[in-house]
């Protein structure tokens, strides 16, 4: 498997990272948390980050997210670079371009299921598109919760809200750290459902961090990181083919 | 366990700040109190003591200076008398009174009522032991005078200058014949002395030959008892006499006494502040427990009983109040010191002496700081105990007391209506006994409310929350939220602010409702242009109305005399002697019945409610017992409408004069040709002689003179009270930076899906707003219901009482308490903008 493009795939790109590197700290006490990454993530792709702790997966989530600084090389969203936007812009960045699902703390407690969705179109102070939002809601199926407060709903109907509201802006790209992280197999199993269908369905673009093969399965594509560098990538994955990869990369990790 | 509890204080430096800042203060406010009184109080017991060192035996007259048989106090023969005694040094005869001195611009010199004159009494020495002269000597001729050194430096008056001094009378001009320093009371209180001759001083302030007051001094090895005993038998029926010993502890009980209540008051507005402290207080260590929720578990679970849990929540806020008191007492006493050179600056002069620090309080500032912490964390640590063990197991977070508040509510409700009720039946009952009641009502709404409080948070902030989301958009919506979501302690930090707000407030509608009350009745019944009465608040002399009556364009002069008859065999009437015909010029006059024109042929007019209750009408005959003894008959002429500004009985002055030879004249009454002007001011100034002494007000003045006294009051009011504000904002920057640090992942989160920082401090300040304005709101309901209640108890004492609601007091009061809530979330708004996103939304 090497990084060629597919035929007959979308070649539109909707974020690259071009030799990323993070490091922290100076000297004796450095770590290279990632080391010249180049990486795309392709228009209506769904993406998954795999690797093991500490390998990077979700710093070079968040460096291309916006939720981090880099120490050097380029990211672009869509058309625009990161590495020169002040945090007021990339704040409007996050909030006009991306989506995000986090393993916890998704929702505000004070605001309904409903007000949730529409939180990031209210911080705009754009009115949301109505036919849109309700056909995503329809999606995730929680029509009848829409005026719940999280407290009311089950850690699953939470993760659904938190889908709802990365796609229902209608961002360029969504990012989600560890979506289904804190949820039972059959809960997770929905969550990923959706967003696979939002990337086949609505073309949405996803990329995912993930521990977990079978979430990994969900993807059309798999990136596997480990010590801050891209290791190798994977196209259709199953669990089963992930897992052995997983496996292997351990072994190797062993005998390296 | 208390070595757990030390780490945790350590541990929590931070978070424990505003609770140490508000012990500190409430502890300094007390200690301070009571250093300054201690001060005070030695000071002004060691300058009586001082002042009566020399003196054996002190005589005071007590004569009644109108009665034309009775000696008008201690002759000149009774004092050689006295100094001829055995054992008797010397014998000083003194008079004194009233008198100003005026500035070269003719301005008076020192504070109004303390302005004093008396007799340089020489002995045989030519000194008055009382006054020891830096430059010059003592008056000894009649157009001499010498003053107190630091009016002579007011006046910038050399030995030797001539200088203008006015007593009750037409001013004189004097000789300067020296300066002096003295431990004189008066001129301790910032007023000045004059000191004259003696013959001068007798015949201004008595009779000649006459002293008000003999001082006795011992000769070397006397007993002053002894002297006593034998001064005794001298003195006319009038006079008393005491040893100097005697009349010092007298003297240093009185200004006990005197600083004892301010002491009290000082006290009291001390123990509010740290009343509001104490919600304070109790919401760090509920939040400080709930974030050591597995912490206690595990503690628990390894063995811990429920007494030790709490013993450990003890012992932390022990060791709070114990650091807060000490740096409050240091604080305390450096306010102490402030407030006397603070007094110093103001002219108040306070005698030198050493700053006491007594044990008493040290042990009442650490007693208080550390009873106080420990009393407010008591019901933190009871909820500590309740921790079960099992909770260190839980991964989950443990979810916040959710606790129903339906006890909380019915016993708040009970109280609060127990003490809305005591409040109406006060107002309805009226008077002294109607104020006890709204005192007890007014205590047990508060707590009523206070319990309340959290219940009352979502409806009255669901109120305003369409004011927040309007202009504010997704910030002031999470915010008005935000606001609601832990109503225990939302509440609690909006109480702190409602206490102050509700006293400030209930002060507030009392005061401006008598003040415009007393403003009203003040425009309402004086007509004249100008008031002139004595800068010392002392009679006038009959001179200056002469003077006043032929001035330049005075079209009536009246003057508000006072006398006291005993009409119909009955007590003493104040009556009011004045200038038939001219006072309805000067003064509302409301004629019920017969002809206010009656006073010219010598009758009497009286009023309304003495005429009823009498039984009076115009033509009537009153039997009347005039203050000289005399007995006669009185008409009753006319009947007119009680008025704040007339006794009960007016008279002509003539008919009062022929029986008094000392006119009792409070004010002057002048209306003017061409109504108020600087020259017919001018005019009225020149014709009493360009006297200090005689104050001229126009009707402003006069208005002030009346309603002015309340401002004053007022303004101290909410000095005192200010310290409790700030508590309750130091309360709500407490709040804030809690609920911040509980938040971070939320607002992790937002700012995450692109809630940009401005917007983050802007939800934050907006909570802050929304709690202050809250808290605002409470108060000044309860305190405005209050204020009503206490006003009704004085309307029958006040004519044309109506309740004033000062709004825009009270909406100065919101636009601050916005303010607060604005300045309180500085630096908690920043710590949430500069929040770590990543960090915030990593999950444990």
């Amino acid at each position: 498997m090497t990084t060629a493009s597919i035929a007959g795939r979308a070649t539109a790109v909707a974020a690259r990272a071009t030799d990323l590197s993070k490091i922290y700290g100076q000297g004796e006490t450095q770590v290279v948390a990632l080391d010249r990454v180049t990486v795309e993530f392709r228009q209506a792709e769904f993406t998954a980050i795999m690797g093991p702790s500490g390998s990077g997966k979700s710093t070079l989530m968040h460096c291309v997210a916006g939720l981090d600084t880099f120490s050097s090389g380029s990211v672009r969203i869509g058309d625009t670079e990161l590495g020169s936007l002040k945090d007021k812009q990339l704040t409007k960045l996050r909030r006009d371009k991306i989506g995000f699902i986090f393993q916890a703390f998704n929702l505000l407690p004070t605001l309904t299921a409903l007000e949730n969705i529409t939180l990031p179109m209210d911080i705009a102070g754009r009115k949301p598109d109505k036919q849109w939002v309700d056909s995503v809601i329809r999606m995730i199926g929680l029509a009848d919760r829409l005026g719940h407060r999280p407290a009311q709903l089950s850690g699953g109907q939470q993760q659904r809200v938190a889908v709802a509201r990365a796609l229902a802006s209608r961002p360029e790209i969504i990012f989600g750290d560890e979506p289904t992280g804190n949820l039972d197999s059959r809960s997770g199993a929905e969550v990923l459902g959706f967003l696979r269908n939002s990337v086949r369905e609505m073309g949405q673009t996803v990329v995912m961090v993930t521990h977990d093969p079978v979430a990994a399965a969900y993807a059309d594509r798999v990136v596997f990181l480990a010590d801050g560098r891209i290791v190798d990538e994977m196209f259709q994955p199953t669990a089963d083919s992930v897992l052995d990869f997983m496996k292997q990369f351990d072994a190797k990790g062993r005998t390296s | 366990m208390f070595r757990t509890a030390l780490r945790n204080v350590l541990a929590h430096k931070a978070r424990l700040l505003m609770t140490v800042l508000a012990v500190m203060l409430g502890v300094a406010f007390v200690s301070g109190t009571l250093v300054f009184a201690d001060t005070l109080s030695n000071a002004f017991r060691n300058q009586s003591a001082k002042s009566y060192d020399d003196v054996a035996v002190a005589v005071t007259s007590y004569a009644d200076s109108e009665d034309p048989k009775a000696e008008p106090g201690v002759s000149r023969k009774t004092l050689d008398e006295i100094a001829a005694l055995d054992g008797v040094a010397a014998a000083y005869g003194r008079v004194a009174g009233f008198a100003g001195v005026a500035d070269p611009g003719g301005k008076l010199i020192g504070v109004g009522w303390s302005n004093k004159g008396s007799n340089f009494a020489p002995g045989k020495d030519g000194k008055d032991p009382a006054y020891a002269f830096t430059k010059g000597s003592g008056p000894v001729r009649d157009d001499q005078v010498a003053l107190d050194v630091d009016s002579a430096a007011k006046g910038e008056y050399q030995v030797g200058d001539r200088v203008r001094v006015a007593t009750n009378g037409p001013v004189k001009e004097y000789t300067l014949s020296g300066v002096f320093t003295t431990e004189d009371g008066a001129v301790n209180a910032g007023g000045s002395l004059v000191l004259f001759d003696t013959a001068v001083a007798q015949k201004q302030y008595l009779a000649p030959g006459y002293f008000q007051d003999v001082t006795v001094t011992a000769a070397p090895g006397a007993s002053d008892t002894k002297i006593l005993d034998a001064v005794k038998p001298l003195l006319p029926e009038s006079a008393e006499a005491e040893t100097g010993q005697a009349l010092a502890d007298k003297q240093a009980k009185q200004i006990e006494e005197g600083l004892g209540s301010l002491k009290q008051v000082l006290l009291g507005f001390a123990g509010i502040a740290l009343f509001v402290g104490i919600f304070l207080i109790s919401n760090t260590f509920t939040m400080l427990v709930a974030q050591r929720t597995k912490e206690i578990a595990l503690m628990r679970a390894v063995g811990a009983s429920r007494r030790q849990v709490t013993r450990s929540v003890l012992a932390e806020a022990a060791l709070v109040g114990l650091v807060a008191s000490l740096v409050g007492f240091a604080l305390g006493v450096a306010l102490a010191v402030g407030l006397r050179s603070g007094m110093a600056a103001f002219d108040m002069k306070i005698p030198d002496g050493p700053l006491i620090l007594s044990a008493t309080p040290v042990v009442a500032a650490v007693a208080v700081g550390v009873l106080i912490t420990m009393f407010a964390a008591w019901l933190p640590g009871r909820r500590a105990a309740k921790i079960p063990p099992v909770a260190a197991m839980n991964s989950v977070h443990a979810a916040a007391t959710t606790k129903s508040l339906v006890l909380r509510n019915s016993v708040g409700s009970a109280v609060t209506a127990l003490g809305a009720a005591g409040i109406v039946l006060g107002a309805s009952t009226g008077g002294s006994g109607g104020r006890m009641y709204i005192g007890a009502g007014a205590f047990f709404a508060l707590i009523g409310v206070i319990i309340l409080i959290p219940l009352l948070s979502r409806p009255v902030i669901a109120l305003v929350r369409p004011l927040l989301v309007g202009p504010f958009g997704v910030a002031g919506k999470l915010a008005g939220q935000n606001a609601v979501r832990n109503p225990r302690r939302t509440g609690a930090t909006a109480s702190a602010l409602a206490i102050g707000l509700t006293l400030v407030t209930g002060l507030s509608v009392l005061g401006v409702t008598v003040g415009t009350a007393i403003d009203k009745m003040t425009t309402d019944n004086i007509k004249a242009d100008y008031m002139v009465s004595m800068a010392n608040g002392g009679d006038l002399d009959q001179s200056a109305l002469r003077a006043l009556e032929k001035a330049d364009g005075v079209s009536a002069v009246s003057p508000q005399q006072n006398a006291y008859f005993q009409l119909a065999g009955d007590d003493f009437v104040s009556v009011s002697a004045v200038t038939p015909g001219d006072i309805t010029k000067v003064l509302n006059v409301d004629v019920v019945a017969g002809d206010i024109a009656a006073l010219a042929k010598g009758q009497i007019a009286v009023a309304e409610k003495t005429a009823k209750k009498k039984g009076w009408k115009p033509g009537d005959s009153v039997a009347v017992t005039f203050s000289d003894k005399k007995k006669g008959a009185l008409k009753v002429g006319a009947v007119y409408q009680n008025s704040e500004f007339l006794s009960p009985v007016l008279v002509d002055t003539k008919v009062v004069n022929a029986h008094e030879a000392k006119p009792s004249i409070q004010q002057i009454f002048v209306k003017t040709d061409g109504g108020q002007s600087a020259a017919g001011e001018k005019a009225l100034i020149n014709a009493l002689g360009d006297n200090p002494a005689m104050t001229v007000m126009d009707r402003q003045d006069i208005r002030n003179e009346f309603g002015g006294a309340i401002n004053t009051l007022l303004n101290i009011m909410y000095g005192l009270l200010a310290m409790a504000l700030i508590i309750a904002v130091l309360g709500v920057v407490n709040t804030l930076a809690m609920s911040v640090f509980e938040r971070q992942q939320e607002i992790g989160m937002l700012r995450a899906i692109g809630l940009d920082r401005r917007r983050v401090k802007r939800m934050v300040r907006l909570e802050a707003v929304v709690i202050s304005v809250f808290g605002a709101l409470v108060g000044i309901g309860l305190g405005a219901f209050l204020g009503w209640a206490i006003g009704k108890t004085l309307a029958d004492q006040i004519p044309g009482y109506t309740l004033v609601l000062p709004w825009d007091r009270i909406g100065i009061f919101l636009v601050l308490a916005g303010l607060v809530g604005v300045l309180a979330a500085l630096w908690p708004a920043r710590n949430a903008a500069r929040l770590n996103m990543l960090n915030a939304i990593k999950t444990e």
